[in-house]
């Protein structure tokens, strides 16, 4: 992998137990089950860049970035951010400061703020907890800044989260994760709460950021519109894996997974440029019972007999990466 | 001219507050043609989904129809009793709402449902309402509709559930179907085939389609004419493809350019700056004057009606003048 990616994900799995009770799989003799959300997923992130993760509800792209920022433990595989291991046993200052450089924004702006909190006091708390400000004074010019960096204004600090809209609210929410001069940002779905006229103020914001401050960008969407828009590569996940790994380029302009070219179809043609939509047929399956060999077989026009026993590893194929028996093949 | 088979006058709804009467629909005027899919689009508060519930009599208390008119196939139905509206509600005009688990009666398995609503609207035996309820699961394409029509909603996966929703909507072959953001609950790839299925289903039964949604992806491909709605009144409303390529309306401009297009790079998004007022801060004049880039002192002061503008008809002084 090359030295200038900042973070570099290896072989990362995150299973969850979701058996029933223990009484109920002694007594009615339920077995044991287990999801596997993320399931051996590998990925570096260059220093001032943004990797997209796409994928439909349940395909495990949240879970990412939440293994990324610490928020779940890693059932196998390892997290290194700018060289090291972020499971390494290290000290309490140190695993402080590696908080400070990772922060992460969340989908729902209503949830995601205290609304008891004054506005001041959620932008200010990562400055206090780090130890970023000396003084009372100082906490507040911090935070009149980073509110005017975002579009707002100082004198906002004063209010509460309930007298801003939806956009506003992902802005302090940007604000609060810029607090701790962070160099890499974890957006899980920053728009999606979103109308589009707000989306495109808080996507435009982001950019900005990202220019002005060299951020490094894990983009989590379901909208490959707004993929496009924001990034660098693109990562396509279904049912915990990554089925595609490529620069946004040539992941639009020529998607090598049957899946990626299946969502790509179903977008819907905003220009009316009469491009027919070819939906996408079948839906993604319970990821409790996982189909054999490629997960994606059943819903695939090119599978056969061996993606249906063999599941496809990752592999590099024409400057991009691509888990696909058929694409290996030559067969599409 | 051919009779509109919905026709809505100057519709105004209201909502009395402690603090004073708010006026979320103001003078909502347009017209459905039989077999005719209408979009309406708007952001959050816009007042869309006001229109569609105002439309099927099901607005919630204390919201209140203030005045205006609404007429379908030339009958009035806005002040109708409950009891006659519930006999049009389902007969002839079908309704298809957002999250289709809070639709669909999580007790009853979904032939019961169906059977129930078809029984309700037509006069039919019990058996040749199973019959319809079967072959309507079929067109939904639901796999192994006789097997399957005697499961519960929860048996079925959300895209499968929203198909239920949409037979259960077409049961008694209504006029006119409202559909309430009837994706939006849904995953990308699912989206597709919803959209298609309800297209071609309500061309198949000649039913015309009010299509309220935000996405304006969906509009695109489905409607044949949208209305475009900003803090309860109707910004502009055409043909879709005019709305689309030929926006006369700042703010319809300003929603078409917010959108990333997967067909042309830019460095940023273009932006309308600032947020849609609340209903009890609507500005005096044109309610968008606050976000406009074109703003001259006439949009100040001085509210604009739809005017026709090119292929459209938009509420803007620019148009006029």
């Amino acid at each position: 992998m090359s030295s200038t990616a900042l973070v570099e994900v290896d072989d990362l799995a995150k299973t969850f137990d979701v058996s029933p009770p223990w009484l109920n799989r002694v007594v009615e003799r339920k077995p044991r089950l287990f999801v596997h959300a993320v399931d051996g997923v590998s990925f570096a992130i260059e220093r001032g860049r943004t990797l997209a993760l796409v994928g439909e509800s349940g395909c495990g792209k949240s879970t990412v970035a939440r293994l990324l920022v610490g928020l779940y433990r890693p059932t196998r595989g390892s997290v290194r951010f700018d060289g090291r291991h972020t499971d390494q046993p290290r000290s309490a200052a140190e695993q402080q400061q590696l908080h400070r450089r990772m922060q992460m924004i969340f989908q729902d702006p209503y949830a995601s703020l205290n609304p008891r909190w004054k506005v001041l006091d959620i932008v200010a708390e990562p400055l206090t907890e780090h130890g970023l400000a000396s003084s009372a004074d100082e906490l507040r010019q911090r935070v009149g800044e980073l509110l005017q960096s975002v579009g707002l204004a100082a004198a906002d600090c004063e209010k509460f989260p309930h007298q801003f809209s939806g956009g506003q609210r992902q802005r302090i929410s940007i604000a609060r994760a810029l607090a701790t001069e962070p160099e890499f940002l974890v957006c899980d779905e920053p728009t999606s709460a979103l109308d589009v006229s707000v989306q495109a103020q808080v996507l435009n914001i982001m950019k900005d950021l990202q220019r002005a401050r060299g951020l490094t960008y894990l983009f989590i969407s379901h909208n490959l519109a707004v993929v496009r828009h924001v990034a660098d590569q693109v990562g396509v996940m279904y049912l915990g894996r990554l089925v595609e790994l490529a620069d946004k380029a040539a992941l639009f302009a020529s998607p090598r997974h049957p899946y990626t070219r299946m969502l790509l179809d179903a977008i819907p043609d905003i220009r009316m440029s009469g491009r027919a939509r070819t939906p996408v047929q079948g839906e993604v399956p319970n990821p409790l019972s996982p189909p054999t060999g490629c997960a994606f077989h059943p819903r695939c026009p090119h599978a056969d007999a061996r993606c249906a026993s063999e599941r496809p590893a990752l592999k590099a194929f024409h400057g991009v990466q691509v888990a696909c028996h058929a694409v290996e093949q030559g067969r599409i | 001219m051919v009779t509109p088979l919905l026709e809505v006058r100057n519709l105004r709804v209201e909502f009395p507050t402690r603090r004073g009467t708010l006026l979320a629909l103001d003078d909502i005027s347009f017209e459905i043609a039989p077999g005719e899919v209408l979009g309406v689009v708007g952001e959050s508060g816009a007042g869309k989904s006001l229109t569609g519930a105002a439309i099927i009599g099901l607005l919630e208390p204390p919201g209140r129809i203030a005045g205006g008119e609404i007429r379908l196939e030339g009958q009035r139905i806005d002040h109708l009793p409950y009891e006659q509206l519930r006999r049009i509600r389902g007969r002839r005009i079908g309704a298809i709402f957002q999250d289709p688990l809070t639709s669909l009666n999580p007790l009853y398995t979904v032939g019961r449902q169906l059977v129930e609503t078809i029984q309700t609207h037509l006069p039919v035996s019990a058996d040749e309402a199973r019959r319809r309820a079967i072959k309507l699961l079929q067109e939904t394409g639901i796999p192994a509709a006789e097997h399957r029509i005697d499961q519960y909603p929860h048996q079925f996966s959300g895209g499968m559930r929203q198909r239920v929703v949409i037979a259960l909507a077409l049961a008694a072959e209504p006029k006119l179907v409202v559909a309430d953001e009837p994706t939006t609950a849904l995953d990308v790839s699912i989206q597709a085939q919803i959209i298609s299925l309800l297209k071609r289903l309500c061309k198949e039964h000649g039913a015309a389609v009010m299509l309220v949604t935000h996405d304006m992806g969906v509009i695109a491909e489905t409607c044949d004419r949208v209305a475009v709605l900003y803090a309860g009144r109707i910004a502009e409303i055409g043909p879709v493809g005019d709305v689309i390529h030929r926006p006369q309306h700042p703010y319809t401009a300003g929603l078409m350019g917010s959108i990333p297009a997967m067909d042309e790079d830019r460095e940023r998004l273009l932006q309308i700056d600032g947020a849609m007022p609340r209903l009890n801060a609507i500005p005096a004049g044109c309610a968008f004057n606050p976000r406009c880039p074109k703003v001259v002192d006439r949009c100040r002061s001085e509210r604009p009606d739809l005017m026709d503008a090119g292929a459209t008809r938009a509420a803007c002084w620019r148009v006029a003048s």
